[in-house]
């Protein structure tokens, strides 16, 4: 939120299925998809959300919301089931094995771009409209497929906003 | 240091706990019900805080076997309690592979005079304070998450919101303190001075702040949100009230949406007995587990 605020773009913390008629673009952030998807479907956001996305809302999923976005999940169960990628539950292992790297991300920006991997998820494989924007120690880290993006890093952990402006570029 | 490239990335975990609930488990079968009902992760033990309190004796850390089983049970990250200033119980959760320790004042302290130098694990901690120079000092020796104290296994929640308003009030006080004032405050509150320096800048911790001891109800945490807690371990209130899963679902709800009094209305019906409380002034002083650590 207060990236969203430093680059000057509008917000709004969606919290009911109601909120989702009222913005453009959603960002998932990280969290325990666990966890949120649990919630999703408790307040019946779920459906709503698969929905917007279908229709060709942006969406942008971090770590657990890259879980959240993908068909198959292994080690837990899709949510909302619409990225065509294959997505690894804390492949990295526990906290232990969390870690922070950097990459040039072509798509993205010139720059290198700081990357914040706790408990992350990797991408084990993507369906043939999936394409793969940057790999780190072998494994995919950032997919795009249409209007959605999904990362395994947090961009939101960190001061860079190279990721976010990508994102909105792309609105 | 706390400055570390380990310590960032375990405050950074901590992030990802925000807005969620922390619940106490004693079994395989309760952690199934704790993630089932949308708990952001668990604590495992072998005795709630309300038993510990009742039997009496010295609480020590959870048996190994008793967190595997728990660790095989859900995908949640799972936490574990060591005693204070207790090296050796730490080491052997960290070679476990625990998510997060909690150096927890509801187990009998190891150590009166020093708590764990949380610096030397690669595993993050959690610890319990009062107060913003007990934040602080514990954020010095290198945690990455706080939590209030309260008093563990009373139900009874006064204790912290006193300790969840003693912090925050500190917090608005120093953001309107002059740079000159800080070493000052710093001295008389037994706190970093680089931290009440962060404090002073930022308006908040420099790592999440949770609310435990004494939260019973949706309401209870509800109403620890609205003072400021970014999420809510519950301890006993859940195991110990008359319908657990029902306990535990609304509470995750209540946290999620403490500032939305119809959902809070709507969560907080036919729940059936909430954890029968304890009165603090019927506690004898030297049972009070808040004033263990300093």
């Amino acid at each position: 939120m207060s990236a969203l605020e430093k680059i000057g773009a509008n917000r709004l913390i969606v919290k009911t299925a109601a909120d989702l008629d009222k913005i453009d673009a959603l960002i998932i952030p990280g969290g325990e998809s666990t966890t949120v998807s649990r919630l999703l479907n408790i307040f019946g956001m779920t459906e709503p959300i698969r929905k917007r996305i279908k229709d060709g809302m942006p969406v942008w999923g971090t770590c657990a919301g890259m879980i959240l976005l993908a068909k198959n999940v292994l080690g837990g169960e899709p949510c909302l089931g619409v990225m065509d990628v294959t997505v690894r539950r804390n492949a990295y292992g526990r906290q232990t094995e969390s870690f922070k790297s950097s990459a040039v991300i072509p798509e993205i920006s010139e720059a290198p771009v700081p990357l914040v991997f706790i408990r992350a998820p990797w991408v084990e494989s993507v369906g043939g409209n999936v394409k793969i924007l940057c790999e780190i120690n072998g494994h995919i880290a950032a997919v795009r497929e249409n209007n959605m993006l999904a990362t395994a890093f947090h961009p939101e952990l960190t001061s860079s906003t190279a990721a976010l402006e990508y994102f909105l570029r792309r609105i | 240091m706390y400055k570390t490239e380990q310590w960032e990335l375990n405050k950074n975990l901590a992030q990802m706990l925000k807005g969620g609930v922390i619940m106490d488990v004693t079994n395989p079968e309760q952690a199934k019900i704790a993630e089932e009902a949308g708990a952001v992760a668990v604590m495992a033990l072998e005795r709630v805080p309300s038993d510990i309190r009742k039997q009496g004796g010295v609480a020590r850390m959870s048996d190994p076997k008793m967190i595997k089983e728990i660790q095989a049970a859900v995908s949640i990250p799972v936490m574990a309690k060591a005693r204070i200033g207790h090296i050796a119980e730490a080491q052997i959760l960290e070679a476990l592979k625990i998510d997060y320790i909690d150096e927890s004042e509801v187990l009998t302290p190891a150590d009166d005079m020093y708590h764990l130098d949380k610096t030397q694990f690669k595993v993050p901690f959690v610890c319990g304070a009062r107060n913003i120079g007990e934040a602080l000092r514990r954020i010095g020796e290198g945690a990455s998450m706080i939590r209030t104290k309260g008093e563990a296994g009373t139900g009874n929640v006064v204790e912290a919101v006193r300790h969840m308003r003693a912090m925050q009030s500190e917090i608005k006080r120093l953001t309107t303190m002059g740079h000159e004032e800080l070493m000052t405050y710093a001295k008389d509150n037994g706190a970093p001075f680089e931290l009440v320096e962060y404090v002073a800048e930022n308006g908040k911790l420099p790592v999440v702040n949770f609310a435990a001891g004494g939260i019973a109800t949706p309401a209870d945490a509800a109403l620890m949100m609205q003072l400021g807690s970014e999420g809510v371990f519950v301890g006993s209130g859940i195991f110990k009230s008359s319908n657990p899963k029902v306990m535990a679902r609304a509470i995750v709800k209540a946290t999620a949406y403490y500032n939305q009094p119809e959902i809070l209305a709507e969560v907080s019906e036919g729940l059936g007995e909430a954890m029968k409380g304890i009165e603090i002034s019927e506690i004898a002083p030297e049972n009070l587990m808040a004033q263990r650590g300093w």
